[in-house]
């Protein structure tokens, strides 16, 4: 023990000061938010809300297990997996030529110092449309689609497929430029083609990479997938948004099992392909 | 003392392998996945013809050309920046109530030390998962029921789902925090409370804070679709505008959002950079 430290602790908090004065600044950012956003907890406690919830929350039980009912929601789980398989295929199709576009290893004219004038043009562009891709989030991209072709999945395909196409391409084009260049570049300089070095020495050194990256896309692309139901793109959501309206506790209950239990089951079959694919 | 094996002087030829064997599981693996795309899209009732036509090429355009010139009036405007407000805070207050419901959830659901008996380990994790599960946008479609249309519903659903997800990342964060602090004060005979507030949290806070902030920056992305269901924000005055094809407001609107999103990835970007260098 130094002789710095008195013998005895201190009585009280040393911090006091400092965690009253955080405490009371946080409360003063809140305040405006609070307002903003009508956030009056209380209301949940009105007589007539408790009502509404109580009654609704007292129908999930007994859960809605008809013969029928089941058959429509195998259906559903179906389609709304291959709605994201479908839009995940497509997203590949977009994003694979573009990251190839996009990637700066495969430039022959970056061999030697800078990248020509043109190439760099067109490798920024893509860049910037992968970009925007996938800023816009998927929901709206359903939204606008709906309106377009129609209620049903092929509305919430496209938009998985634009996002994710986006997503994937900026991912893929980050993956293949974080390793070592060096195999590929030697193969450019002796005289293959870029075709031939990303097959042959790019592909091989990121293709574990690449791979988990697609696998978990794809599980999150599920997820999605029944929100894009929401608008009315089919699948899972859909059905959940009918259930809802009508306040049919019991289907929704039912619905949200089934989604939960997909969504685990997604979860540990992603986990396992990347352990094996690593 | 070297061996001496006789080893061939070349090695014997060998056939390539077969393309496709019993035994070989990159094979199988992806013949099932050739099955599944393939049935994915012969099930889906995909509508292409539809899409593809010419028809659908100009009913598309018509479409985006409803959307000029967007409405850039003050008043419209300025519902607009109210509406990104409104998003914002939603996104804050979610985030914010969701890291303190997180903490509350995620210390039962570690083992803080090797003697604690954690009782409620799994049953609370199997409450974080549940609630992470279920996205956003559908508690918020739960929660419209009881809270009633507007932000407070949207900040709610953030503030539930954000909660699995921080819980589960905060739980995690406790239990690989190293152990030396928290056994000097338990040896001294100081409460579990105590070790918690002076061990435990003051090692995880810095890792915690930056959970949160990731979460936020994806809460804001969140919230701005949010509304789609009604539950406030931009989305809420995005489907508004839609629904009664006022496009040159919803031009407004989605640039808005754009802006918003871009503005939060450029932000996050930079601060990423400042933090690493």
């Amino acid at each position: 023990m130094s002789a710095s430290v008195s013998p005895k602790p201190p009585a009280r908090d040393p911090a006091f000061a400092a965690r009253v004065f955080w405490l009371s600044l946080a409360l003063v950012i809140v305040w405006p938010l609070a307002v903003a956003t009508e956030f009056r907890p209380w209301v949940l406690w009105e007589p007539d809300n408790r009502k509404v919830t109580a009654d609704f929350v007292r129908s999930f039980w007994p859960l809605v297990h008809t013969t029928e009912f089941l058959q429509m929601v195998l259906r559903e789980t179906w389609r709304t997996v291959a709605m994201a398989t479908a839009g995940v295929t497509l997203a590949l199709v977009l994003a694979v030529p573009l990251s190839l576009l996009a990637t700066r290893v495969l430039s022959l004219s970056a061999l030697s110092g800078r990248m020509d004038r043109g190439p760099a043009v067109l490798r920024w562009c893509v860049r910037a449309t992968l970009i925007v891709l996938r800023s816009i989030p998927e929901l709206i991209w359903a939204l606008v689609f709906v309106r377009v072709v129609g209620l049903g999945p092929t509305a919430g395909v496209l938009a998985i497929a634009l996002t994710y196409g986006g997503m994937l391409g900026k991912v893929y084009a980050e993956i293949l430029e974080s390793g070592e260049a060096h195999a590929t570049q030697t193969l450019m300089r002796n005289g293959s083609g870029r075709l031939q070095a990303f097959v042959y020495a790019l592909l091989p050194s990121h293709a574990a990479e690449l791979a988990s990256y697609t696998v978990y896309r794809w599980e999150c692309a599920i997820r999605s997938s029944v929100v894009l139901g929401f608008v009315g793109a089919g699948g899972l959501g859909q059905q959940l948004d009918n259930s809802m309206k009508m306040f049919n506790g019991g289907e929704v209950a039912t619905l949200l099992l089934v989604f939960i239990a997909l969504v685990a089951l997604a979860d540990r079959m992603s986990a396992w392909l990347r352990k094996v694919l690593a | 003392m070297t061996s001496f094996a006789r080893e061939a002087a070349n090695p014997p030829y060998k056939l390539p392998p077969p393309i496709f064997g019993a035994r070989c599981r990159a094979c199988w693996f992806t013949a099932a996945l050739l099955v599944l795309v393939v049935a994915s899209f012969v099930s889906l009732d995909l509508d292409w013809a539809a899409f593809a036509s010419v028809e659908a090429a100009r009913s598309m355009g018509r479409f985006v050309a409803e959307f000029f010139p967007p409405d850039v009036s003050p008043v419209f405007v300025n519902k607009v920046a109210w509406a990104a407000w409104e998003t914002l805070a939603m996104s804050a207050l979610g985030t914010a109530m969701a890291a303190l419901l997180g903490l509350a959830l995620a210390v039962p659901a570690s083992r803080l030390s090797t003697q604690d008996p954690a009782w409620l380990r799994s049953p609370t994790r199997w409450l974080l998962n549940a609630l992470r599960a279920i996205p956003e946008l559908v508690w918020a479609a739960l929660l419209l029921i009881s809270a009633g249309l507007g932000p407070m519903a949207g900040t709610l659903a953030l503030a539930l789902h954000t909660s699995g997800v921080l819980g589960r990342l905060f739980a995690e964060a406790m239990e690989n925090v190293p152990a030396g602090p928290g056994d000097a004060l338990r040896t001294q005979g100081v409460g579990p409370l105590r070790v918690f507030a002076y061990a435990t949290l003051p090692q995880v806070l810095p890792q915690l804070m930056s959970y949160t902030l990731y979460r936020w920056e994806n809460n804001i992305r969140a919230a701005a679709v949010l509304g789609v269901v009604g539950a406030g924000g931009l989305g809420q005055l995005l489907s508004f505008h839609m629904g009664l094809f006022h496009m040159n407001k919803t031009a407004t609107i989605l640039a808005a959002m754009l802006l918003m999103v871009a503005c939060v990835d450029a932000l996050s970007f930079a601060a990423r950079r400042g933090l690493t260098r």
